[in-house]
């Protein structure tokens, strides 16, 4: 029982995790239909930079690590908004450009963090207490997986909120759905382009963060393994459905982590089924319309 | 597209030249001094000029899916490796010949093409490109998991028993040279089979508008996974001469990494001109090695570490200048060659004509002007 209990939950956590770097990905796709293979570098970034700010501070405080976290989220949403200005605004409405343009980039950076940080995996260090474990009905689980949960859980909550409660949320929405018509009203959709494309850039760069703190090192492939279960994910909930990507990254990483534990480590092959069989049944996604 | 299908009829010759000077350079004794490390009759430019021929097949087979049918895929890895694991995994545990194993590797191939671009096909455009990038890293995986059969992280090394003696070792480095070609040629002949056959017009037609191909009554779902079929089946050829060249296979043979770097080559050569993909293999090839090279040379190394580390990348170079061939040259090499070819040859046709009209009348505008239009 404490076993079953024990996967169930590093699986939320890892969909934690998943969710943090899905739900800008799907954000940006359903309302720009860019797929941002950038995503994964935003993420490293976000990562290393978290790291240099912890490892100049004292790196086993709280403090410190609440700092990298900000840190983390303010580069990648910078990041984010300077890719979003320099490579994918002057490419409008040409999103096979648009995804062309993304892959260089992230094909640049990881080479690039790779010639300032090295090729070899850094390991972190991190508070005390999320290295330990807490006992949940007999299962230890490490801390690290309740950060992440909480950390997902409000970036779920705040963007429920700002996509529901705000000017600028009402008009993401409404250019899901269709933008054209927001454009025809005279609504400046740029501005929401940028918007949502540093949103995305920060969950990113939090993710990155604790990412680190989930593997227990940085990398400058991090970004990159992430990026394609958050791919994944994003088609099986339902490209541009953001209750879809929750649902789908909790559903995939539980389904990853039983396979890996009771299948004998076939977790990534078990997803990758999943998808499949997502997409006979049901192309368009678990909560998507249909595709553009 | 119209400047991919249209023939010119010096391409021909040039072709045929250039593929005969290729075959003869093995018996040559060229030296070009920073672009090629030996003489050319030498192993080490050999083995380059292989390399980049696999490559440069390797981005034929990428451009019918992207140049013919407008498919972004980033799975072509797959079937690359599909090839190389293949044949290695065939004549390493069932001790058949070079021929048979061959065979085999490609039937193999097939196989996955047909279940994967079946299972991608349901959804098209940006959501393809991502299944397909699932179904690729799940490749990558199992290679990387079953180190019992494909040696795992290490790399699956050629059993040599059952090849011929001379396409085995450093000293028969020219045979393989002559391999590799031929392997390019026959890709290059398939390729401009689909581009001509009416196979290759239907995808182009379902590329440029689905819904029209569908209401007159033609099927655009079986042509596209056709054309991905025949890309998939060639580039495990491709696989499979890799595995011979360099006598064996790593798992970056089967990683997302290698079907973007396929991505890049097709798209720095030019979407949809096979010449383009050929030119941008040989070019990728040869930059890529050179700027490691250069990356270790002196001058580099003096530079202070804001310009050291950037210029010591060669991977950070490359992806640079394919940001900016998609963002100021949306034609690759071989599209802003031929728009400038063209514009000349109807220059000399009918002087004093302005230009912009010209191109419009060649029939240039689309690929000048909208080039998503026309690969999208």
């Amino acid at each position: 029982m404490s076993t079953l209990i024990l996967v169930l939950l590093t699986g939320v956590g890892l969909g934690a995790l998943y969710f943090l770097v899905a739900s800008g990905l799907s954000l940006i796709y359903g309302l720009m239909h860019v797929l941002n293979f950038a995503h994964g570098a935003f993420l490293t970034l976000g990562a290393f930079i978290g790291w240099e700010v912890a490892r100049r501070l004292d790196s086993a405080s709280w403090w410190a690590f609440a700092l990298s976290i900000l840190v983390g989220g303010l580069v990648g949403a910078g990041v984010a908004a300077l890719t979003e200005l320099a490579l994918i605004r002057p490419l409008y409405e040409r999103h096979i450009e648009q995804v062309l343009v993304t892959v260089g980039l992230a094909f640049a950076a990881v080479a690039l963090f790779e010639g300032i940080w090295g090729s070899d995996p850094i390991y972190i260090q991190a508070p005390a207490w999320m290295k330990e474990t807490t006992s949940v009905l007999g299962a230890l689980v490490p801390n690290t997986y309740f950060v992440l949960m909480a950390a997902a859980t409000m970036l779920l909550i705040s963007l429920v909120v700002f996509l529901r409660y705000t000017r600028f949320g009402t008009i993401i929405r409404a250019g899901v759905e269709n933008r054209a018509m927001v454009t025809a009203l005279g609504i400046d959709v740029r501005t929401a382009f940028l918007l949502v494309f540093a949103i995305g850039g920060s969950a990113a760069g939090v993710g990155g963060v604790l990412a680190a703190h989930y593997t227990g090192y940085v990398s400058a492939h991090l970004g990159s393994t992430l990026l394609i279960f958050a791919f994944i994910v994003t088609v099986i909930g339902g490209l541009g459905s953001l209750p879809g990507a929750a649902v789908a990254s909790v559903l995939v990483a539980v389904l990853q982590q039983f396979a890996n534990y009771y299948m004998g480590g076939t977790g990534d092959i078990i997803v990758v089924v999943a998808l499949a069989g997502v997409l006979l049944v049901r192309p368009a996604g678990l909560l998507g319309r249909r595709f553009a | 597209m119209i400047a991919a299908v249209r023939k010119v009829p010096v391409a021909v010759p040039i072709g045929v030249g250039l593929a005969v000077l290729m075959a003869c350079l093995p018996l040559l004794n060229i030296s070009i001094p920073g672009v090629l490390p030996t003489p050319t009759y030498q192993p080490g430019t050999l083995a380059l000029l292989s390399l980049a021929m696999i490559f440069a097949a390797l981005a034929l087979t990428y451009n019918m899916l992207l140049g013919t049918s407008g498919m972004l895929s980033f799975g072509h890895a797959l079937y690359f490796g599909a090839g190389a694991y293949g044949l290695g995994i065939v004549l390493e545990n069932l001790g058949v010949p070079l021929f048979p194993g061959v065979f085999l590797a490609l039937i193999g191939g097939l196989v996955i093409a047909l279940i994967t671009g079946a299972v991608s096909m349901r959804v098209s455009g940006i959501p393809f490109a991502m299944v397909t990038l699932a179904f690729a890293q799940a490749g990558s995986v199992l290679v990387r998991r079953n180190a019992a059969v494909t040696g795992g992280e290490e790399g699956l090394s050629l059993e040599t028993s059952g090849v011929p003696e001379w396409l085995v070792g450093v000293v028969n480095t020219r045979n393989l040279y002559w391999v590799t070609l031929a392997v390019l040629l026959l890709v290059y002949l398939v390729a401009v089979w689909v581009d001509r056959s009416r196979l290759g017009h239907l995808a182009r037609a379902t590329r440029e508008n689905e819904l029209r191909v569908r209401v007159l009554g033609l099927q655009p779902s079986r042509a596209r996974l056709l054309v991905f079929v025949i890309a998939a089946v060639c580039a495990s050829l491709v696989g499979v001469a890799y595995m011979l060249l360099q006598s064996g296979t790593v798992p970056r043979a089967v990683s997302a990494d290698l079907t973007i770097t396929v991505l890049v080559i097709v798209v720095l050569g030019g979407v949809g001109f096979r010449w383009g993909a050929i030119a941008g293999g040989i070019l990728y090839t040869i930059l890529d090695q050179r700027l490691t090279v250069l990356a270790s040379s002196a001058a580099i190394e003096s530079l202070p570490s804001v310009l050291r580390i950037p210029l010591s990348e060669p991977l950070f170079i490359l992806g640079t200048l394919f940001i900016l061939v998609v963002m100021f040259l949306p034609g690759g090499i071989a599209g802003t060659v031929d728009g400038w070819w063209r514009r000349r040859r109807f220059r000399k046709d009918a002087p004093g004509m302005p230009p912009v009209d010209d191109a419009r009348a060649a029939g240039l505008d689309e690929v000048a002007e909208e080039p998503a239009e026309v690969r999208a």
